[in-house]
């Protein structure tokens, strides 16, 4: 590991300033994957810049029926709060089926956010990486890639986003809330992410210093009637080979809203906007989610390894979604 | 022969006589002892798989604060025997495999040790690497011999007339794929060199078996190397000296007077600490209308290191398992620019009874006859491959006893016949057996040191076994005193040599020579010994072991559900039947098949290292790619011993149970997955993916 200074500033806009005249220095928080990729020098920053104390720790209600976690929210203090459980409970769904409970207790919502790919070769400093190392290729487009992208891959970079949390976040229209050097603002977590296109390192659209400081979930009349499915080769303490992320409402039988994520698929939580544009509207029966998994995963392109995933993804969204309708 | 008649200890479940120590962190591992002003060790691995080091650079490593010395082939004392290529630690600028040790740095601390390896520049002459094994290959060969010393080939009567006209033919190839020891201590060494004595703490499953080659790549008497290990995180045969233990001794020897310590990163242990090898294991089998078995055949491909031959002896059991009129059995070996293959908890029998157990279940199938009724259809009445009469062989009553206890009456036979909900689910049963193996060069010493109490010393290993608490039982009953009254001491070669922890040897090669000195003790001291009275014997040779075939058999029978949607694959609950003679302690003997079945569980489901040829090593070399099973993987655990009085294998009338309970497994929850879905797996591990439809 390289030696590093480490940086405990007063508040955020201290963290973000000091930040800012850094630039090779990184926010921590939690550390649970920042300190494994310092260790095995993929990351190597000159500075850490400690915000684990300055974001918040408090789950708020807000004015209009959502709720604002702060960044500093530990995964397992977020699973566990009655109102996420009630109202919003693929994410504690989500939150649950992620890491370890020694893992959870550590880690931080802002963190788990920002977690990188867990792809093999971006952890093998002997291998190229476009994500790693830009320009030396992307070693698992023609490697072993049965954990990798089959939707809005590039030929620079085919791995995928491994946070669960943002999945659910992903299809219950979460909002990021961002420090930065030129202040706060606030953005859609589907604009948090990229798709890979030519420049794989960078995983969000975040600029160097800007620090996420919660995440407001809004409310909604659907919410509550939400799930998270993951799919993975062990029985925990795996990351998703493919994960649903669903939330519906149903009225007389038809469709009235949903929302819909995918994680494992993509270098982002994947919202399969095509899907619920199909289902708007449709009776919800098997048939439709059908029509609607497979609308979404017509432009899958499969590698070597993951052509499994087309058929798993449409067969996990095909029964989260009969479940949620009250079907089994 | 003479053995324990009077068992009072033996058969007891005791408790680990080390567990307080365990469970409240005191009992020191090899990295745990305490040392005054240590060093720490961070090695250089080769980015190449084949080639020659040009140039080592460790100019900025040295240069770096607290650091002590970088080694390389450039600056490393000369080893006094460089012969076993594995152990010429840094003796050449030749790399043969990819993460080979290329250089060391050794500093005051392991954050300085670990940042300095990562400054030594190495430049290399890369040569084009050969590191896929294919059954098509052209230079696959015949080893001389395979592990423990077995015929590389058998051929028994006339395996190809049999094979062509058997009414019932099966003619399969399985496959299992590269695994990894992964014992939850990383192999550790601390070693320090004194006025030319050298010692090693050292998590090794034999301390005398870890001396002896130090001793001779070091050029020293043995008498002047000790090796320290009274508690060990596991081995599964991976814990005998590797590279690793070289490099740390090699460091020492540089910075003579401060110890040198060297714990693997869970990385590092994906290279150069052995591996069990891939296979690719063709089956044929050749039944009459009537089910039996007129023909077996058994080819194994498996791989080696260019470097050092290890050939796994994966057709080995497939020899003794079943009775035919005619059988055949070979293994071939690709010699590839790889880290050498070594011991993986049951060493042939795992991947081998893989093949042969689930080319059983579909052979059964094509005959109409239940799996468990088609095995004791073909049982032998002798071993086949040494013509002798078994000490013991209980197979068929395990099967009866585990079909009884699992509830395989109610079993309907057609595959995807039992739906609950979105669960496929399905039943399946496979053989075990693993052979009664007796290792040469154990000594046990008696000291009587009054108040009824005595104290016993041998150099064995407790690497998580129970041999603490089993060899203390060992003792109590061969000198008619009381657990209690035992003070066992183990884990050091200053104390009488022993054998290895590996082979499911330990209690019968250690006991032997417990019950040996027992017997003289008794002999030469009566009942009444004076305090100081003391008797050391070795372990005879075993006087029926070219009489009978001595091997343990066993049943195990699971349930696989597998997801309809998903191909996600649980398994609730199996059993475990085990015919392997006397158990010595049934608590520890439990733990120890739970703990085999749950590796067997990892086999069949998740174990799988992953080499891109176009690089050379493992891609999946940490514990969140390579899967071993989470606690929820694993369900209900039954099992059962069948009351077998063996009085041919030792004293004890034991048969060793630290390998029997992967052996078979695998194959059962296969042939599980199949009943649940029919869907025939037959390349390991059995993922989502291949149960997809």
């Amino acid at each position: 590991m390289k030696p590093f200074r480490y940086d405990r500033a007063e508040d955020i806009s201290g963290a973000v300033a000091t930040l800012a005249r850094e630039p090779a220095g990184v926010f921590l928080a939690g550390g649970t994957n920042l300190v494994d990729l310092m260790k095995l020098d993929v990351v190597k920053p000159d500075v850490l810049v400690d915000v684990r104390r300055l974001t918040s720790a408090e789950i708020e209600d807000l004015p209009d029926g959502g709720l604002r976690i702060g960044a500093a929210v530990t995964n397992s203090e977020l699973a566990a709060d009655r109102r996420i459980r009630s109202r919003y409970p693929a994410l504690s769904q989500a939150l649950l089926s992620g890491a370890s409970g020694q893992l959870r207790n550590l880690a931080t919502t802002g963190g788990n956010l920002l977690q990188r790919t867990r792809c093999a070769y971006f952890y093998d400093t002997t291998t190229p990486c476009n994500k790693r190392e830009p320009g030396s290729g992307c070693s698992a487009l023609e490697g072993y890639n049965k954990e990798h992208a089959i939707l809005g891959a590039s030929r620079h970079c085919v791995a995928t986003h491994p946070s669960d949390m943002a999945v659910a976040m992903t299809a219950l229209d979460a909002m990021v809330r961002i420090h930065g050097p030129r202040g706060q603002r606030q953005i859609p977590i589907t604009e948090l992410y990229r798709l890979p296109g030519q420049e794989p390192q960078h995983d969000t659209n975040l600029e160097h210093a800007e620090l996420i400081t919660g995440v407001d979930l809004p409310p909604s009349a659907f919410s509550p009637n939400s799930r998270y499915r993951k799919v993975r080769e062990r029985a925990s303490y795996a990351f998703a080979l493919v994960s649903v992320a669903a939330a519906l409402e149903v009225r007389d039988g038809v469709v009235h809203d949903v929302r819909l994520a995918l994680g494992g698929v993509a270098h982002r939580p994947w919202r399969a906007e095509k899907a619920e544009d199909a289902l708007r509207g449709k009776p919800a029966v098997q048939q439709s989610f059908r029509a609607a998994a497979a609308a979404e995963l017509a432009g899958a392109a499969p590698l070597r390894d993951n052509a499994y995933k087309v058929p798993l993804a449409r067969n996990v969204m095909i029964r989260t979604l009969l479940e949620l309708s009250g079907e089994r | 022969m003479t053995t324990i008649t009077e068992r009072r200890a033996i058969g007891a479940s005791l408790d680990r006589r080390d567990g307080p120590q365990k469970v409240t962190g005191t009992a020191a591992y090899a990295y745990e002892h305490h040392f005054d002003n240590p060093l720490y060790l961070f090695p250089v691995q080769s980015r190449v798989a084949r080639g020659r080091i040009t140039r080592i650079d460790a100019s900025a490593a040295g240069a770096l604060p607290g650091v002590v010395v970088v080694l390389s082939h450039e600056n490393a004392p000369r080893l006094a025997d460089a012969s076993d290529r594995e152990l010429a630690v840094l003796q050449a600028p030749e790399v043969d495999f990819r993460g080979q040790y290329v250089a060391a740095a050794v500093a005051e601390t392991l954050e300085t040790a670990r940042y300095a390896a990562s400054l030594v520049s190495v430049s290399y002459s890369e040569e084009p690497h050969d590191v896929e094994l294919r059954a098509d290959r052209d230079d696959l060969y015949a080893p001389e011999r395979v592990n423990a010393d077995y015929p590389t080939d058998t051929e028994e009567g006339d395996f190809d007339r049999e094979f062509s006209s058997a009414a019932v033919q099966l003619d399969e190839t399985y496959f299992t794929p590269m695994e990894h020891n992964n014992p939850m201590e990383p192999h550790t060494t601390v070693a320090l060199w004194e006025a030319g004595d050298l010692t090693l703490y050292e998590s090794t499953q034999g301390p005398h078996w870890t001396r002896a080659p130090l001793a001779q790549v070091f050029g020293l008497d043995p008498d002047r190397v000790r090796i320290i290990a009274p508690y060990v995180g596991g081995g599964f045969g991976s814990k005998l000296p590797h590279a690793n233990t070289i490099l740390a001794a090699l460091a020492a020897r540089m910075v003579q007077g401060r110890p040198v310590k060297f714990a693997l990163t869970r990385q590092q242990m994906f290279s150069g600490v052995g591996y069990r090898t891939p296979t690719i294991q063709r089956i044929r089998l050749g039944a009459g209308q009537d089910g039996r078995l007129t023909a077996i055949c058994h080819d194994v491909i498996g791989q080696t290191a260019k470097t050092k031959e290890f050939a796994e002896q994966a057709a080995v059991p497939t020899r003794t398992m079943y009775a035919t009129r005619s059988r055949r059995t070979t293994h071939r070996l690709a010699a590839l620019d790889v880290p050498v293959p070594s011991w993986m908890r049951a060493p042939g029998e795992a991947p081998g009874m893989f093949a042969l157990e689930s080319a059983m279940d579909e052979m059964a199938i094509k005959c109409g006859l239940d799996p468990v009724e088609f095995r004791i259809r073909n049982e032998p009445e002798f071993d086949a491959e040494t013509g002798l009469p078994y000490s013991s062989r209980n197979l068929v009553a395990c099967l009866r006893e585990g079909a009884r206890r699992f509830g395989w009456a109610d079993r309907d036979a057609r595959p995807r016949s039992r739906q609950e909900g979105h669960w496929h689910v399905g039943t399946g049963v496979a053989s075990s057996t693993f052979p009664v193996i007796r290792l040469a060069g154990s000594v046990a010493r008696i000291s009587y040191v009054g108040d009824g109490r005595y104290v016993v010393e041998i150099g064995a290993a407790d690497i998580g076994t129970g041999a603490w608490t089993a060899l203390a039982q060992i003792a109590a009953d061969a000198l008619g005193a009381g657990v209690a009254d035992i003070e066992l001491r183990i884990g050091d070669t200053s104390l009488p040599q022993a054998s290895v922890a590996g082979g499911s040897s330990g209690i019968t090669s250690w006991g032997s020579a417990i019950f040996e000195a027992a017997r003289v003790f008794r002999d030469r001291h009566g009942h009444s010994p004076s305090e100081g009275d003391q008797a050391e014997a070795a372990a005879p040779d075993n006087p029926d072991a070219g009489r009978y075939a001595m091997h343990a058999f066993g049943a195990c029978f699971a349930e696989a559900r597998v997801d309809a949607d998903t191909g996600e694959l649980r398994i609730p609950r199996m059993t475990g039947v085990f015919a392997a003679g006397k158990i010595i302690n049934p608590k520890t003997g439990r733990s120890q098949i739970i703990g085999g079945m749950t590796m067997g569980i990892g086999m069949a489901l998740h174990e799988e290292s992953l080499v891109d040829a176009r690089f050379g090593h493992v891609l999946n070399h940490d514990f969140a790619s390579y899967h071993i099973p989470a606690n929820a993987d694993t369900g209900q655990f039954d099992v059962a011993w069948i009351d077998e009085e063996d009085r041919h294998v030792n004293p004890m009338g034991s048969k060793g149970i630290g390998e029997i309970g992967i052996v078979g497994a695998a194959s059962a929850i296969a042939n599980a997955v199949y009943h649940a879905t029919a869907i025939r797996v037959r390349d390991l591990p059995i993922t989502p993916a291949k149960l997809l439809r």
